[in-house]
């Protein structure tokens, strides 16, 4: 099945509670099965332009070859799957526009971004970020976060300084140790994941889960996984409901259907009439 | 606002030290940061590490060991007001940071960065020089406070600079009228008749995911419900309910795929 019939997306944002504007982005791609979402930073605007730039730089520079060639191919100058070469590509090439608009508009100097991604294919989603923004999977009633923060707060509970439990209590929640477009240079990390049909995926920006519990928000994605827009909603209403503080970004993804890539020449064929 | 620690003696203050440094140690010789001259401290009891606006008490496998408000241990996430006990002598931690910013803002997320050479390529630019940027304001770390050791991550000294007036001043989250207390709904009819169900949690789940589902959601000013997937949409008092949350009044009949159920609040 196309990646597009065999996925549900549904991407909402929203300022919160105590912020004039907002400074996340968000976008998905239901034809070729990728869905961004940045949250931006830097004075004035500048957050918003940063995680726009980021957004859109993401979704043309993945969907677009896409359309042309096979994720599972491979890329002649990684040898990596072209998939997995598309998403570290195509953040550098966001850091590299952020960062060159930093450097030559005064207003934006020091913005930056993080950035998370998803590309859903051939069974499988490759994920990739940079910053403190995060995917959670629910497979069954378990929801885990497959990405780790790139934050001060990860660091030290990775080195044991404070465990997970006191973590809530840390005033340095928001420090980031990476982000998109504030030099010219960024190392994004990927990982690829399996994927099965019915697990349900929540890419989010610090403002949903610094305002929502992990056991709320799998209570949540558990209850309403049969309708996706209203899960995104009770969603956000949480994180505003405890106070809203930041900008609050969800897109969520279900897994409906397998999404195998055609390997084939009569798979394609087939696929080809399935149209 | 930089931490501190406030030593005393038998209610008598002797010393307040703030926790300036990112390791500043507490014992009986001379060059501890913090110095306690009695015997039942040793040389080097314990080291207060802080990062940004987190400080970390370490024993140093001192000899007759330290507590932290009445618990003895070896490592602790320093909370404000926490009491240390080191002997007879008090070590009061106070941390200001929380009620001395607004949330808005603590909460914004800033880019931490390891110390940059004087060299790197962002020479001449204001904004690039800073440790740490702030989501609407950015800041720069004194030169002098960088640390040298490449592999930690560095923390200014300084507290972040005020924000740009961008944003909205702070406003608390919409305070609840009626502050709702507890409430639980009651199945009236079926096999489960007479149960009663306490909305402790943000939500509740009526049905069955994947099949047929309504949650009722707690919120600040009241409870609702709301018809989330399946071919059933409850009804309330007799009226079916669109795909809108309702909220819930005393007494309301909820009926949904034939069970009956009362809600009410017990206060």
């Amino acid at each position: 099945m196309r990646v597009e019939d065999a996925l549900e997306m549904v991407a909402q944002t929203d300022s919160g509670m105590v912020r004039s504007h907002n400074e996340d982005s968000v976008g998905i791609e239901a034809a070729c099965g990728l869905a961004v979402l940045a949250d931006g930073m830097g004075g004035y605007n500048a957050g918003e332009v940063a995680s726009g730039i980021a957004v859109s730089v993401m979704t043309t520079e993945i969907s677009l070859p896409l359309k042309e060639s096979s994720p599972i191919e491979q890329d002649i100058n990684s040898g990596n799957e072209l998939g997995v070469a598309l998403l570290v590509d195509s953040v550098l090439k966001a850091n590299d526009s952020i960062y060159k608009a930093a450097q030559s508009q005064a207003q934006y100097a020091g913005m930056g971004t993080t950035i998370v991604s998803a590309l859903f294919y051939d069974n499988r989603v490759a994920v990739v970020h940079v910053g403190d923004s995060r995917v959670y999977r629910l497979r069954g009633e378990v929801l885990q976060t497959i990405t780790r923060d790139h934050s001060l707060l990860q660091e030290q509970i990775d080195s044991g300084m404070i465990s997970v439990e006191n973590a809530r209590y840390s005033l340095n929640k928001n420090l980031v140790t990476r982000a998109v477009g504030i030099d010219a240079n960024v190392v994004p990390e990927i990982h690829l994941h399996d994927v099965e049909v019915g697990d349900l995926y929540l890419l989010c920006s610090d403002g949903l889960n610094d305002m929502v519990e992990d056991e709320d928000i799998q209570s949540i994605l558990y209850a309403m996984q049969g309708n996706l827009e209203l899960a995104a909603e009770q969603l956000i209403q949480t994180a505003n409901d405890n106070g809203g503080r930041d900008n609050i970004s969800v897109i969520l993804i279900k897994v409906k259907h397998e999404f195998a890539q055609p390997r084939s020449w009569w798979e394609k064929l087939l696929n080809y009439f399935k149209k | 606002m930089t931490a501190k620690l406030i030593l005393s003696l038998e209610g008598a203050v002797i010393q307040e030290c703030l926790l300036n440094k990112e390791r500043m140690t507490i014992g009986r010789k001379a060059h501890n940061d913090v110095v306690i001259n009695n015997l039942a401290v040793s040389g080097e009891h314990a080291a207060i590490i802080t990062i940004g606006n987190d400080s970390f008490l370490e024993d140093l496998n001192s000899t007759n060991g330290l507590t932290v408000n009445g618990v003895s241990t070896k490592k602790h996430f320093l909370q404000n007001n926490d009491l240390v006990e080191i002997g007879k002598y008090k070590l009061k931690y106070l941390n200001e940071q929380v009620s001395k910013t607004s949330p808005a803002d603590f909460e914004k997320t800033m880019i931490m960065r390891a110390p940059v050479n004087n060299s790197n390529t962002s020479s001449g630019k204001s904004g690039d020089t800073g440790l740490f940027q702030s989501k609407t304001g950015q800041m720069e770390a004194p030169k002098d406070s960088r640390d040298s050791a490449p592999s930690r991550p560095v923390t200014p000294a300084a507290s972040p600079v005020t924000p740009p007036p961008a944003s909205r001043p702070a406003q608390a989250p919409a305070p609840a009228t009626h502050p709702v207390a507890h409430a639980a709904i009651q199945i009236l009819n079926g096999p489960s008749a007479g149960k009663e169900l306490n909305l402790v949690k943000g939500l509740t789940t009526l049905g069955k995911p994947g099949v047929q589902v309504a949650v009722l959601t707690r919120r600040p000013h009241g409870f609702f419900i709301t018809h989330v997937e399946g071919a059933n949409f409850p009804s309330v008092n007799g009226q079916v309910l669109g795909k809108q949350p309702h909220q819930l009044n005393d007494h309301d009949l909820i009926e949904l795929a034939g069970v009956k159920m009362e809600f009410y609040i017990k206060d």
